[in-house]
C-alpha cells in the first residue's frame, strides 16, 4: 500500500542497467581491442615500443586521478579540482626546488600538500555540507589561481636528470614505463577496497541512499572527507609525475585536464548519480582514450578529432543504455521482473 | 459481481470501475475489480499488501491505464491518458507522503501551473494569495499562504494537498493511507474536512489499514484480496473482524501474541535527555526482556528521542547509558558497538537502500563482522543473507533481487533482519508495522515478543493504540516533547494513554 | 473516537492574510542575498575608486560595462538552466563557435545588417542548445554529462572549422566593430543595453509567468513537478534552447567587441558563468535564485578583473580570488538556509 511516488529507479531498469554495466566493461574492452587492432593495421609506427611508452606515460596521471575520482563519484560527489591540484603541486614543487630545497623533501611536502588540498575540499563538502559541484568549481579556480601566485609566468625546468629519467624509464625492452607499476598497484588497492571490502559496500550504500547509510552506522561525513583527501593525494602524485615527465614545473600544468578525467570516469560506466560503477571499467576507458589520442596523433589527424570522439563517446555512453531501456519497456517481455515495487 | 445498494437517494454512482484488469509482467495486480463511488459519501478500500489497492488508486489517478475493463464518470465512459486527464475529470489523489515544492510558497504550490493572471498573462500574486487564504478558511487551517513549503509537518502538507484538490474543484477525492502519519487530533481535523467535502457533494475513496477509522468515517467498504474484488457492503452491516476475515481469507489468530518474558535488569537508561525544540527532561529505562512502548501523537517527539538515543541526531543535555556505561552521543557506530539497534520510521528512506539487493541490504550493518582481514567473500555474504531472510521468512525470489521488488511487509522484515544480525541487546523499533498487511504485522509482533523472551530490551515507538496496548509491558507517553505518563500494562487502556498523549490530566486515577 | 464534528478554531481573516513572520523572514533572507552581492560590488568599486579615481572615468566604466555584458547575458541563460536542476557546460564552446561563425559570415557578407548577424547567431545558438535539451529531456540523461560531451564536440567543430586560421579585427566591417565598442543612448554602450534588456525580460518572465514559475518547481522537486502535470520535458528542452540562443547572442557580441577571433575564444568561459550564477545566489541544485542575482554576480566578477590591476594586486591573484569568492558565496548561502530552516521548524504551524 505504500503509495510510492513514481520513482526513476525501478527494478527492471536496475537489472537491465546492471546487465549493461556488467557488460559495459566488456563493451569497452571490445572497443579498446578494436581500436588497438585498427591502429596497428592502418597507422604506421603504431605497434612499437615507443608508442606503448608514450601511451602509458599519458595514461599514468589520468589513471591516478581517475582512480580516486571513481570512488568519489560513486558516493555521489564530484571533484573538479583534480587538475588544479596537479598544477598547484607542480608549481609548489618547482618553487621549492628553485629555492634550494632537496628534491626528496620537496616531493614529500608536495604530497602532503595534496592531502591538505583534498582536505579543504572534504571540509567544505563533508564538514559544511556544501554541494561538491559548486565547491570544487571554487577550488578549481582557487588552486589554479594559487599556482599562478606561486610560480607566475615562470617555468622551473632544471630538475636533476636522474629524477626525470626515472619518470620516463621503461622496464627492460617492453616499453612499459616503470611508473606504471605503482599506478597499477594503487589502482588494484582502490579497486579491491571498492569492490570487495566493507568500506566499498559502505560507499555504494552511501551513493544510493545517504540517510540509510547514516542510520546503518556508516560515518558518511568522515568517509567522504577521506575520499577527498585521497583524491588530493592522487592528484599530487600525478602532479609530481607530470613535472618530472615533462621536466618542467609550470602554473598551467594540467590545465583543463579535469574534463578528461571526469570523461574517463563517466565513460567507464560510473553513474554520475552515484551508487554504481567499477574501477576496471574506468581504467579501461582511460587506456581507450589515451590510445585514441596516440592513434590520431600518429595518423597526423588533429587533436580536435579526439575531442570530437571523446565527446561523442561520452554522450553515447549515457544515452544508449537509456534508449535500450526505453525500447525494452515498450517490448514488454512476459516474465520480466515487475517494473515497480509490489504494493 | 457488481456492487449492490445504490446511493442514498437511489442515484447513479458518480464514478464506476467495471471488471478492471491490470498486469505488470508476471504479476496480475488487478483481476476484474468493480468499484462504484457515490457523491456525498466516503467509501473505504481495504485489503492486505499486494491486494491491489495501490494499483487501483494509480489507475484512478491516471498514472496507469487498465489493461481491460471500463471506467465511467457521470455515466459517460472515461479514459485517462495521464494524471492531467484525471485532474480535468475532477479526480484528486492525496498520497500518504505528499510531495510539495520546498522552495516555493504554499500558495504557489497549490496554484502551480494555474496561477490567476492579470493583463498580458502576468501572474496575479495578490489574487493567488487571497484565493489560497480562502481555501484555507474553508478547511479551517491556519497556514500562511506566503510561507515556503519547506519545513511543514506531514499533517500540514496533506492539508495543502487537500486545498490543492479543492482548488481543482475535485469531485472525487482519493486518500491513500492519509492517517498513517497522523494521529489523534490531526485525524479528527482531517475527518472534519472530509465530512464537509462529502456534505458538499464530493465522493471520497478512503484507502486505509486502520479499520477503526474506516468504520468511523466511511459509509461503505470494499474489500480486495490478491487483486480480486471480494465484497462491497455498508459499514453498518459489518464488523471489523468480518472485514479482516475477508481481507485475509482465513481466520486470524490472536493479533498480538505476547509471550511472557522474564524481565531482568535495566539495559538502556536515558537520563534527562533534551534537545532544543524537540524534547526535554526525558528519563526512562528499559530492562532486558521488557517491551516498552513510547506512545503519543505525531509530533510529540518520540522518533526524535529514538534517533537521539541511537546517535543519528544529537542531543543538547543528558546522557544515555547502556549496561551502566555512558554512550557517546551522535555516533550510531558507537551505539551499535554498545549493542543498540534502530529500525527507523521510514523504511524506504532510512531503513533500506532501495537500489541494492536484499543481500546487500541485509548485510550492511554487520559487513565488518562478515569480512576477514578486510576481505569480503561473495559466498559468506550470500550465506549470511540467506540465513537471515530464511529466519524471518522474507518472501523474495532470490537474495540478489533488488529490495524494491519486495512488498512493504517483506521490506520491513528485511530491515529487521539487517538489525537482528547485529545481535543487539537493545532493539529500538519506530513504527514497526506501519503500512504493513495484517499477516506480516502478526509476524512482526510475534518476532518482537520472541526477542523479548530471549532477553532483548525492546523500545517500541508506535502510534497505533491497539499495538501499544497489546504488546507493551510498560507504556511511556510523550506529549509536546515531554514524558507525560508511565503506565504499567495492567493499568493501560485507551483512555489513560490518550489522556497523557494529549496532555490532559487524568480524570480519575 | 468521538462521532461529533470537531470544528478547529479559525483564525481571523486578518491574521491569515498578513504574512506570518516566518514567511517574512524567508523573503527577507532571499532578498538580502542579492543585496549582499550588490553591497560587495559597491564596496569594491568604492575601494578601487578611492585608490585611483580614474577607475570610474567614462572610458573605464564603458570598458567595464562592455566586458560585463557578455558574461551577464550568459549568466542569465545559465540561471534558467540551473534553476531547473541542470547545468550547461557547453556554453563556452558555443560562444567560440558562434563568434567565429559570425566573423566568417561578416567576411563573406560585409554589408549584412547587424541585426541579421545577431539573429543568425541566436538561431544557430538555439539549434545547438536544443540539441543539448533534446538529449537531456528525451533521453533523461543528466545534463552534466551531456553538456560535458557537447562541450568537447562543439569545441572540436570550432577548431576544425577554424583550422588554425584567425580572423583579424582589421578585416571585419567597421560598423559592426563600432556597434561592439561604442556608446549608444545615454552614453551607455549598446552591448550593455542589450544585456540590460535581456536581464529585465528574463527577470520579468521568471517572476510573473506561469512557465517561469514552473522552472522553479522542476528544480525544487522534479518528481513532484512531473506528478503535478508540469510538462518538464518540454520546459527543460525550452530552457536549453533559450540558453543556446543567449550563448549565440553572446557569441555575436563577442565578435563585435573584440573583432579578432580564433578557435580558442570562449575556452573556460563556462566555469566563469557558473561561478557568476553561484556567487549571485543561484542554488546549484535548482529551485531558487534569481536572474538579477546572477547578473550581479557576473558584474562583480568582471569588476574584480578590472579592479585588481588598479589595486596593484598581481593579476595572478585574480583567479584565486574568484575561487575564494565562490566558496564564500556557497558557504554563506548554506548558513542562510540553515538559519531559515531552523526558524521554520521551531514554529508549530498547525493548531492542535
Amino acid at each position: 500500500m505504500s503509495s510510492d511516488v513514481a520513482g526513476r529507479r525501478d527494478s527492471t531498469r536496475l537489472s537491465m542497467l546492471r546487465g549493461v554495466v556488467g557488460s559495459w566493461e566488456f563493451a569497452l574492452l571490445v572497443i579498446l581491442a578494436v581500436t588497438l587492432v585498427g591502429s596497428e593495421l592502418w597507422v604506421d609506427n603504431f605497434a612499437n615500443t615507443i608508442t606503448v611508452t608514450f601511451l602509458l606515460l599519458d595514461v599514468v596521471p589520468i589513471a591516478l586521478m581517475a582512480t580516486a575520482l571513481t570512488l568519489v563519484v560513486i558516493t555521489g560527489e564530484i571533484d573538479l579540482s583534480v587538475a588544479s591540484m596537479l598544477g598547484l603541486t607542480s608549481a609548489v614543487m618547482g618553487q621549492l626546488w628553485f629555492s634550494g630545497m632537496t628534491l626528496e623533501f620537496a616531493i614529500v611536502l608536495c604530497i602532503l600538500l595534496g592531502a591538505v588540498l583534498g582536505a579543504v575540499n572534504g571540509l567544505f563538502v563533508a564538514g559544511l555540507g556544501l554541494p561538491s559541484l559548486a565547491v570544487t568549481i571554487g577550488t578549481l579556480a582557487l588552486y589554479r589561481g594559487l599556482s599562478y601566485v606561486v610560480l607566475g609566468d615562470r617555468a622551473v625546468a632544471d630538475f636533476p636528470f636522474d629524477w626525470t629519467d626515472r619518470a620516463i624509464s621503461t622496464i627492460g625492452g617492453t616499453g612499459v614505463p616503470v611508473a606504471v607499476i605503482p599506478t597499477v598497484a594503487l589502482a588494484i588497492l582502490f579497486g579491491i577496497t571498492l569492490h570487495s571490502t566493507p568500506i566499498g559496500r559502505a560507499l555504494f550504500a552511501m551513493g544510493n541512499n545517504e540517510d540509510t547509510a547514516r542510520f546503518s552506522g556508516i560515518s558518511v561525513a568522515w568517509t567522504k572527507f577521506w575520499l577527498f583527501v585521497a583524491s588530493g593525494v592522487m592528484s599530487s602524485l600525478a602532479g609530481v609525475f607530470w613535472t618530472f615527465r615533462y621536466a618542467s614545473a609550470r602554473a598551467d600544468n594540467g590545465f583543463g585536464l579535469e574534463l578528461a578525467v571526469v570523461a574517463a570516469v563517466l565513460l567507464g560506466g560510473v553513474s554520475i548519480f552515484g551508487g554504481r560503477g567499477s574501477l576496471f571499467g574506468v581504467l579501461t576507458a582511460v587506456v581507450l582514450l589515451a590510445t585514441l589520442q596516440r592513434t590520431l596523433q600518429l595518423a597526423s589527424v588533429t587533436d580536435e578529432v579526439l575531442n570530437l570522439v571523446t565527446g561523442s563517446l561520452l554522450i553515447l555512453s549515457v544515452v544508449v543504455p537509456n534508449i535500450v531501456q526505453m525500447i525494452n519497456d515498450r517490448i514488454r517481455r512476459p516474465g520480466a521482473p515487475v517494473p515497480e515495487a509490489a504494493p | 459481481m457488481t456492487s449492490d445498494s445504490p446511493g442514498e437517494s437511489g442515484t447513479a454512482p458518480l464514478l464506476t470501475l467495471t471488471e478492471v484488469h491490470k498486469t505488470f509482467g508476471a504479476v496480475r495486480a488487478l483481476r476484474g475489480v468493480d468499484l462504484a463511488l457515490y457523491s456525498g459519501e466516503a467509501h473505504a478500500l481495504v485489503g492486505e499488501n499486494g491486494a491491489g489497492k495501490s494499483t487501483l488508486v494509480k489507475i484512478l489517478a491516471g498514472a496507469h491505464r487498465p489493461d481491460d475493463g471500463d471506467m465511467s464518470l457521470d455515466g459517460k465512459p472515461l479514459a485517462l491518458s495521464g494524471p492531467a486527464d484525471a485532474r480535468d475529470a475532477g479526480i484528486a489523489v492525496i498520497y500518504q507522503e505528499p510531495t510539495l515544492f520546498p522552495d516555493l510558497s504554499v500558495a504557489e504550490n497549490i496554484f502551480m501551473g494555474r496561477q490567476p493572471q492579470r493583463r498580458l498573462r502576468r501572474i496575479d500574486g495578490q489574487a493567488m494569495h487571497r484565493q489560497c487564504a480562502d481555501l484555507f478558511d474553508r478547511l479551517g487551517v491556519s497556514l500562511d499562504p506566503h510561507r515556503p513549503a519547506r519545513g511543514l509537518s506531514i499533517a500540514d502538507q496533506q492539508l495543502v494537498e487537500i486545498a490543492k484538490a479543492l482548488s481543482f474543484d475535485a469531485r472525487i477525492l482519493i486518500m491513500d493511507e492519509p492517517t498513517a502519519a497522523l494521529s489523534g487530533v490531526e485525524v479528527e481535523r482531517l475527518f472534519a474536512v472530509v465530512r464537509s467535502l462529502c456534505d458538499a457533494g464530493s465522493a471520497v475513496l478512503f484507502v486505509s489499514h486502520r479499520l477503526d477509522e474506516v468504520f468511523e468515517l466511511c459509509k461503505r467498504v470494499t474489500v480486495l484480496r490478491d487483486g480480486a474484488w471480494v465484497s462491497t457492503d455498508p459499514t453498518a452491516d459489518l464488523t471489523p473482524d468480518q472485514v479482516i476475515r475477508r481481507m485475509v481469507g482465513r481466520e486470524v489468530s490472536a493479533m498480538y501474541p505476547k509471550q511472557d518474558a522474564t524481565i531482568g535488569d535495566p539495559v538502556l537508561e536515558v537520563r534527562d535527555l533534551a534537545r532544543l525544540g524537540a524534547f526535554e527532561d526525558i528519563s526512562f529505562s528499559v530492562r532486558s526482556g521488557e517491551i516498552v512502548a513510547l506512545a503519543g501523537l505525531v509530533g510529540a517527539g518520540r522518533s526524535e528521542v529514538a534517533r537521539a538515543i541511537f546517535g543519528v541526531d544529537r542531543y543538547d543535555r543528558g546522557s544515555v547509558l547502556v549496561n551502566g556505561k555512558r554512550l557517546s552521543a551522535g555516533r550510531p557506530a558507537a551505539a551499535m558497538k554498545a549493542g543498540l539497534a534502530l529500525v527507523p520510521e521510514d523504511r524506504r528512506q532510512q531503513g533500506l537502500v532501495m537500489e541494492l539487493s536484499v543481500e546487500r541490504n541485509a548485510n550492511l550493518t554487520h559487513r565488518w563482522a562478515l569480512s576477514r582481514f578486510g576481505w569480503l567473500s561473495r559466498r559468506t555474504e550470500r550465506a549470511s543473507a540467506r540465513q537471515w531472510t530464511d529466519l524471518l521468512r522474507v518472501k523474495t525470489s532470490t537474495v540478489t533481487a533488488p529490495v524494491s521488488t519486495l512488498s512493504g511487509g517483506n521490506q520491513q522484515k528485511t530491515v529487521l533482519a539487517k538489525w537482528l544480525a547485529t545481535e543487539p541487546q537493545v532493539l529500538i523499533v519506530d513504527e514497526p508495522t506501519r503500512g504493513i498487511d495484517v499477516g506480516t504485522k502478526a509476524e512482526v509482533h510475534r518476532l518482537l515478543s520472541e526477542l523479548a523472551g530471549r532477553g532483548v530490551a525492546v523500545l517500541m515507538v508506535s502510534s497505533e493504540l491497539p499495538e501499544v496496548l497489546g504488546m507493551a509491558d510498560r507504556v511511556l507517553v510523550m506529549h509536546e516533547g515531554r514524558l507525560t505518563g508511565e503506565i504499567d500494562r495492567s493499568e493501560a487502556d485507551e483512555e489513560s494513554v490518550m489522556f497523557a498523549a494529549t496532555g490532559r490530566q487524568e480524570a480519575a486515577s | 473516537m468521538s462521532a461529533t464534528r470537531v470544528d478547529p478554531p479559525r483564525e481571523t481573516a486578518r491574521e491569515q492574510s498578513a504574512p506570518s513572520s516566518t514567511a517574512r523572514a524567508a523573503r527577507y533572507l532571499m532578498v538580502v542575498r542579492e543585496l549582499g552581492v550588490l553591497a560587495v560590488l559597491l564596496l569594491l568599486i568604492l575601494i578601487t575608486y578611492a585608490t585611483n579615481s580614474r577607475f570610474l572615468s567614462e572610458q573605464s566604466v564603458r570598458d567595464l560595462l562592455l566586458g560585463a555584458a557578455i558574461l551577464v547575458i550568459l549568466a542569465v541563460g545559465q540561471t534558467l538552466v540551473i534553476v531547473t536542476r541542470n547545468v550547461d557546460l557547453s556554453v563556452g564552446s558555443l560562444v567560440g563557435l558562434i563568434a567565429f561563425g559570425t566573423g566568417k559570415l561578416l567576411l563573406e557578407y560585409p554589408g549584412a545588417p547587424i541585426i541579421v548577424a545577431i539573429l543568425a547567431g541566436m538561431l544557430a545558438g538555439a539549434f545547438f542548445g536544443a540539441l543539448n535539451g533534446a538529449l537531456v529531456a528525451l533521453a533523461k540523461v543528466p545534463a552534466l554529462v551531456i553538456t560535458l560531451g557537447t562541450l568537447y564536440i562543439y569545441r572540436s567543430i570550432d577548431h576544425l572549422w577554424a583550422s588554425g586560421q584567425q580572423i583579424n579585427a582589421a578585416d571585419m566591417p567597421a560598423g559592426f566593430l563600432d556597434f561592439g565598442r561604442s556608446a549608444g543612448i545615454l552614453g551607455i554602450p549598446w552591448l550593455a543595453w542589450i544585456a540590460l534588456i535581456v536581464v529585465a525580460v528574463a527577470t520579468f518572465y521568471m517572476r510573473s509567468y506561469r512557465s517561469g514559475r514552473e522552472l522553479y518547481a522542476i528544480g525544487s522537486d522534479p518528481d513532484a513537478a512531473r506528478l503535478s502535470g508540469i510538462p518538464s520535458g518540454r520546459r527543460v528542452f525550452g530552457v536549453f534552447a533559450i540558453n543556446g540562443a543567449l550563448a549565440g547572442l553572446a557569441g555575436v557580441l563577442y565578435a563585435a567587441r573584440y573583432g579578432t577571433l580564433d578557435a580558442t575564444v570562449g575556452t573556460g568561459l563556462e566555469l566563469e558563468v557558473v561561478a557568476a550564477a553561484v556567487i549571485g545566489g543561484v542554488a546549484i541544485f535548482g529551485g531558487s535564485g534569481t536572474v538579477y542575482g546572477a547578473a550581479l554576480g557576473a558584474l562583480l566578477l568582471t569588476t574584480i578583473d578590472s579592479a585588481l590591476p588598479v589595486l596593484r594586486v598581481d593579476a595572478f591573484w585574480q583567479q584565486a580570488f574568484v575561487g575564494a569568492l565562490i566558496l564564500a558565496a556557497i558557504g554563506f548561502d548554506r548558513l542562510l538556509s540553515v538559519r531559515l530552516a531552523r526558524r521554520m521548524k521551531s514554529r508549530r504551524t498547525h493548531v492542535v
